[in-house]
């Protein structure tokens, strides 16, 4: 049997096209299906890549998850839509993966807790966070895996061109996503996110700013280390995370900046933000796939 | 310039602006006794919150002595005629921000966004204005954005439910006739029911000048701050602007000695250090840069051995807009490392 196993998109929009362009120089995902809801770019662009299209939504679909033998589905459309693909696929026998801040499953952050999830053996539906969360989390967990982080505060500054309209007239959803996974899956007692639109032209490039108040003063060698381990982890996925600066050390804060640049397969690289979404989706996809063939979990 | 008769409703900066100043550190008896003084010279609307808005507490921003929600418990049951309102910026702050600060007897909320990025504002001003709620939308650093372009962006908050609209200069950048080009523009583009706003820095000198344009190109709320005290160079000073309004006749509805009373007694003395234009303030204004990101700049200089007024000048020659404090530390740890190689 091929090692790889074969998956659909449904949102054929930027993160779509994106996610598509990756998944299809996977050795573990093979991408089949691209689903939409009406004609569109995007549609004609995975026609013209070889992969099969629908424009019926997720009904347009579901008929051929069992025979197409589709997995794994990715839904890069939006919360609102989130629930009733996700009943959908899972009706049909293939995992969800949520680049969407539904968040319904469990929050998945590849370097951080990826591995945990997949030792609870398969899931009906896992959640990407939000592109902060992708780029930010990470980090609080390098500080939190060493000593107890009292309070982790994340600020994420994004060229405006790169936040679509879904992000923008629900940015309260995506600073209380982040902040709650900061907490869940970074391992800070108390989050909180901060986003801001920087208008700029030539865009800038995703930034991040990363502020962890250690309950014991900091052990700067220990929280170094463990920062640069998990930069070369997130970099596995995402060549473009830079440390820009730090950590500094202050008292018991610990500080840290990133720049997040993309591939630029489909999307432009300053958009490292969305770049972290489908990369990181992806490689969930990937190690799910990777268990499966091993037999560690069932398909 | 003629403004006689001329109707504005003034809004007190002190307790907002002002602790951009004080680093969030004003403490409950100094927020009620300077409220109370303003409230009783008439001034209609004091502004309480966090200096960078409600849910501000953080460590980019600064910890404050005390929450938004122990701010507005303390001052709005003292308030015998003034009305508090709170700054919301989204991103920043949540709707659950906005629905705790009306709980607690906020009558204005004010979503501020960037100039260009007044989408990210329609749940918390359709939230302000569906509570029944004075709602205002807040037009952040407008000098970086044309009249035309701002007022696309004014008509997309007011289509969100907002009453009134600012034209905010919060680098204090603007000269007098970029203020009247604005208003003017926003006043023939927006229906005559949306109020216009003008909210002023002194970093040039031309908080009071400024504001006095506003009013004459058709602003009738204008924001100012007992003694300046803001960000930067400081808000156009509340006493002193009314005293100009006075001269000319306008319909201010403030007691101006009082208000010098409140600026001298109580304000001038709680301050950390004088308001006034010095090189760093100048800079902000003179380059465009955001009024708060001053202290940050001060310290990062401090820290790093690198000046703070180059800090400043590289801050606006990457486009940092409002919010950016992180980026601070950043640019003066990349100096620092240019210096020492």
């Amino acid at each position: 049997m091929s090692k790889k196993l074969k998956a659909a998109i449904i949102g054929p929009g930027n993160i779509g096209t994106d996610l598509l362009i990756k998944a299809m120089r996977s050795d573990w995902i093979e991408p089949v299906w691209m689903v939409g809801i009406e004609d569109s770019a995007g549609i004609k662009r995975a026609q013209e890549f070889g992969i099969k299209v629908t424009t019926g939504g997720v009904q347009g679909l579901t008929p051929f998850i069992v025979e197409d033998d589709i997995k794994i589905v990715f839904d890069a459309t939006s919360a609102y839509a989130h629930e009733i693909n996700s009943k959908a696929v899972n009706e049909k026998g293939a995992m969800m993966i949520d680049l969407t801040p539904a968040a319904i499953g469990p929050y998945c952050v590849p370097p951080v807790n990826l591995l945990a999830l997949l030792s609870e053996g398969r899931k009906e539906n896992v959640n990407m966070v939000t592109c902060a969360g992708q780029a930010t989390i990470p980090m609080i967990a390098a500080v939190s895996r060493i000593q107890s982080v009292e309070y982790g505060e994340i600020v994420a500054t994004v060229s405006s061109e790169s936040a679509g309209p879904g992000t923008r007239k629900n940015v309260d959803e995506f600073t209380r996503t982040t902040k709650d996974a900061i907490e869940k899956v970074g391992g800070a007692k108390e989050g909180k996110a901060i986003v801001v639109f920087n208008p700029a032209s030539p865009p800038l490039i995703m930034r991040d700013t990363i502020h962890c108040l250690t309950r014991e003063t900091p052990d700067q060698k220990a929280i170094t280390e463990s920062i640069h381990q998990m930069m070369a982890d997130v970099q596995k996925y995402v060549p473009g995370y830079t440390l820009k600066n730090g950590p500094v050390f202050e008292g018991n804060r610990v500080s840290v900046s990133f720049e997040v640049e993309g591939l630029g397969d489909f999307l432009p690289k300053f958009a490292g933000n969305l770049d972290i979404m489908t990369a990181a989706a992806l490689r969930t996809a990937e190690m799910y796939a990777e268990a499966i063939y091993n037999g560690d979990i069932s398909a | 310039m003629n403004l006689k008769d001329k109707k504005i409703t003034l809004h007190d900066m002190t307790l907002r602006d002002g602790m951009h100043a004080k680093r969030h550190q004003i403490s409950l008896h100094h927020m009620v006794d300077i409220a109370s003084g303003l409230d009783d010279a008439g001034v209609p609307i004091i502004e309480v919150t966090h200096g960078d808005g409600l849910g501000g507490a953080s460590v980019n921003y600064g910890f404050p002595a005390h929450s938004d929600e122990e701010y507005f418990n303390a001052v709005v049951p003292e308030m015998k005629n003034a009305k508090v309102s709170a700054l919301l910026v989204p991103g920043i702050g949540t709707l659950d921000h906005l629905k705790m600060a009306a709980d607690c007897g906020v009558k204005t909320i004010r979503v501020a966004t960037h100039c260009t990025e007044a989408d990210v504002a329609q749940q918390h001003i359709g939230l302000s204005s569906k509570l029944g709620l004075d709602t205002v939308g807040f037009l952040m650093m407008a000098h970086m954005t044309s009249a035309e372009d701002l007022l696309i962006q004014a008509k997309l908050m007011a289509s969100y439910g907002a009453n009134c609209i600012y034209c905010t200069d919060s680098a204090g950048y603007m000269l007098p006739d970029d203020v009247t080009e604005r208003i003017t523009l926003l006043r023939s583009g927006l229906h005559a029911e949306v109020e216009l706003g003008f909210h002023g820095h002194h970093n040039l000198g031309l908080g009071v000048a400024n504001s006095m344009a506003a009013v004459e190109a058709g602003a009738n709320r204008i924001d100012a701050s007992a003694a300046g005290l803001g960000a930067g160079a400081g808000n156009t000073p509340l006493e002193v602007f009314a005293a100009v309004l006075d001269r000319m006749s306008a319909n201010h509805g403030v007691d101006i000695f009082r208000l010098m009373d409140v600026a001298e007694e109580l304000v001038v003395p709680m301050m950390d250090s004088p308001i006034r234009l010095d090189r760093d303030s100048l800079v902000l204004g003179y380059a465009g840069v955001y009024s708060s990101f001053l202290l940050f700049a001060r310290r990062a200089g401090e820290k790093y051995g690198v000046p703070s007024h180059e800090i400043l000048l590289e801050m606006a020659r990457l486009k940092a807009i409002g919010g950016q404090e992180d980026l601070i530390e950043d640019v003066a740890m990349d100096m620092a490392r240019q210096v020492n190689q």
